[in-house]
């Protein structure tokens, strides 16, 4: 708030309110800073470039600029999102021990049969 | 820019205050404090006045030289604040305490029993709620430990425990006492959680032995004493005795061994006994407490003793002054005695919105030598206002009874009163006393809290502009 001095407590929490509502919603936000001045970084997966989960032009997953099964990959290596590829910290750990380079190897990541 | 992009609005509840020269707003209901531009506190001085719109608001601001984009920013502050409000906000819903509130407090009445026959006293005097008859005068070792023991089952999910030891005279039972300390202490240490005391006494009976126990242990020390000795001749033996010359020596000894914890005075005013200054002087300078709070005796309006609204009017201006003093202390960063400006500035701080006007029979509970339950010490003993018993636990439905009658929303007159965030209608005990129900606002009282609640906010002001720094105390109480 411009115009107002928030002097106690009460109205320390009033003036994060109004100003979460002005602001953009910005992955990791939590103190208070002025939103313009920060760059716009998103958390999670995303941060880097991968196509993500994606159809091509025609609907389906073949034309991909890489194929699908990277990103299947990635959410088993790397990142906590809980999707359906095989548990590599307690029950299939070698899943992807054949796929030394995702890009190349992406065939050897198979199927598991719990 | 046309008046069509200010947002629509009307004026909330706000009070509007200076200090120093500078503008504040408190809000209403939130207890929110804010200091405003030229530009706010003129929107909201014609909010106040007029039911005008946005035109005529940018055309009267823009004669005395804001610039559109100011009023029209100003605005939107004021909005998101709650100081103005837009078309069809809602009224805040009522918002009951959560069931089963913890507990956060435990008075123990340790005995009812007095050595001295205080003229006004709320316990055995003309105004008594307490129907003591037939119940034992002195609290066990048993009865004791089951209210420890209730308190801290009724008070989980609680890290610190306070237990505040009370009468009748608490050092007449001053062997139960260092039971309990000894008790509760082992219990909070097997529990993990901390626990610390307090006692209120009229200083009669204090002995070396005992200050040294009450330093040692941390416990905080409150003393009913009224002034100098001319002040003190309600404060009397039954055989009408005067009780100064008796406790003066032994409070200086208190105050010169007991190091642990600021020791305090509680005054009571009644209607010969006003002269807040020279109390306040003789208490501190004279004395050497370092904390003086002041309070009117509570009794019906007819008593010979209570105070008429003339002498209310001088206790406030002599409170002015004390406020003036404590706030040039604050500002150099020094404490300052004056107890009553330091609660409502703890209060202000924390921005308080109440439900109800204090903890009794909420987060506090009082439990009386026969164990009974009580909303707080001035219930004590008393059938009509008992809330159970600590063997069957707290009635729940006394409780929400209490609970319901006491709560801000039942209280129509508060409704319109910008003071209802700090008071919430005040004392639950002198309402009983001047009205027949617990529930009741204490009417007689409202132009001076509005008035004392106006000076305090003025020093919160100015301190929060000149110190700041002198309120981060308040973040821990």
């Amino acid at each position: 708030m411009k115009h107002l001095r928030p002097l106690n407590r009460k109205a320390h929490r009033i003036d994060q309110f109004a100003a979460a509502k002005q602001a953009d919603v910005v992955g990791l936000q939590e103190k208070r800073v002025n939103p313009a001045k920060l760059p716009h970084i998103p958390a999670g997966c995303s941060i880097a470039f991968f196509p993500g989960w994606e159809v091509d032009s025609s609907g389906g997953v073949a034309g991909l600029c890489q194929p699908m099964e990277r990103d299947l990959y990635d959410c088993f290596a790397d990142c906590f999102w809980p999707a359906q590829v095989p548990d590599h910290m307690n029950n299939y750990s070698d899943w992807a021990k054949k796929c030394a380079a995702a890009t190349q190897d992406w065939r050897n990541l198979d199927v598991v049969f719990p | 820019m046309s008046a069509a992009t200010i947002a629509p609005f009307r004026a909330g509840e706000f009070h509007l205050f200076t200090a120093r020269g500078r503008d504040f707003v408190y809000l209403v209901p939130s207890g929110g404090i804010f200091e405003l531009t030229p530009a706010a506190r003129q929107i909201l001085d014609f909010a106040q006045r007029t039911d005008a719109d946005s035109e005529d608001l940018i055309a009267h601001l823009a004669n005395v030289g804001f610039a559109e984009l100011e009023i029209e920013e100003t605005v939107t502050d004021l909005i998101d604040a709650g100081a103005l409000l837009a078309p069809g906000t809602a009224p805040e819903p009522r918002i009951d305490p959560p069931k089963n509130f913890p507990l956060q407090t435990l008075v123990l009445n340790l005995t009812n029993q007095c050595n001295l026959s205080c003229k006004y006293c709320y316990e055995y005097g003309d105004d008594k709620v307490a129907t003591p008859e037939g119940k034992p005068k002195f609290m066990d070792t048993e009865t004791s430990r089951a209210a420890i023991d209730f308190y801290f089952a009724e008070s989980q999910g609680t890290k610190a425990l306070h237990v505040t030891f009370f009468g009748g005279e608490t050092l007449m039972n001053f062997p139960l006492l260092k039971e309990v300390v000894d008790y509760a202490t082992n219990k909070a240490k097997s529990e993990g959680r901390f626990i610390d005391f307090s006692l209120t006494t009229n200083a009669t009976l204090l002995t070396p032995a005992i200050i040294d126990f009450l330093a040692a242990n941390r416990i905080g020390v409150t003393v009913s004493i009224d002034g100098p000795p001319e002040m003190n001749a309600l404060r009397v033996y039954q055989n009408g005795r005067g009780s100064y010359d008796i406790i003066a020596p032994k409070i200086k000894l208190l105050l010169e061994k007991h190091k642990t914890r600021p020791i305090a005075a509680r005054v009571t005013l009644t209607a010969d006994v006003t002269d807040v200054l020279k109390i306040f002087r003789h208490l501190t300078q004279d004395m050497g407490f370092q904390e003086v709070g002041f309070a009117p005796v509570t009794t019906s309006e007819n008593r010979l003793y209570a105070i008429g609204g003339s002498k209310m009017d001088s206790v406030l201006e002599q409170f002015k002054l004390l406020a003036q003093e404590y706030l040039d202390a604050a500002v150099e960063g020094r404490h300052h005695a004056f107890s009553n400006v330091t609660d409502t500035l703890s209060e202000l701080y924390n921005g308080v919105n109440k439900s109800h006007p204090c903890g009794a029979g909420l987060g506090l509970a009082a439990v009386g030598p026969s164990g009974d339950i009580s909303p707080c010490h001035r219930f004590v003993d008393s059938d009509t206002h008992s809330l159970g018993h600590i063997s069957t636990g707290i009635d729940r439905a006394k409780q929400d009874d209490f609970l319901h009658r006491g709560h801000i929303n039942q209280k129509y007159d508060c409704h319109t009163c910008w003071a209802r965030p700090l008071c919430a209608g005040g004392c639950h005990h002198e309402a009983y006393v001047r009205y027949g129900d617990t529930g009741h606002p204490n009417l007689h009282y409202c132009d001076w809290i509005r008035d004392w609640t106006d000076t305090c906010l003025s020093v919160f002001g100015a301190i929060s502009t000149h110190n700041p720094v002198f309120l981060e105390k308040f973040e821990k109480r």
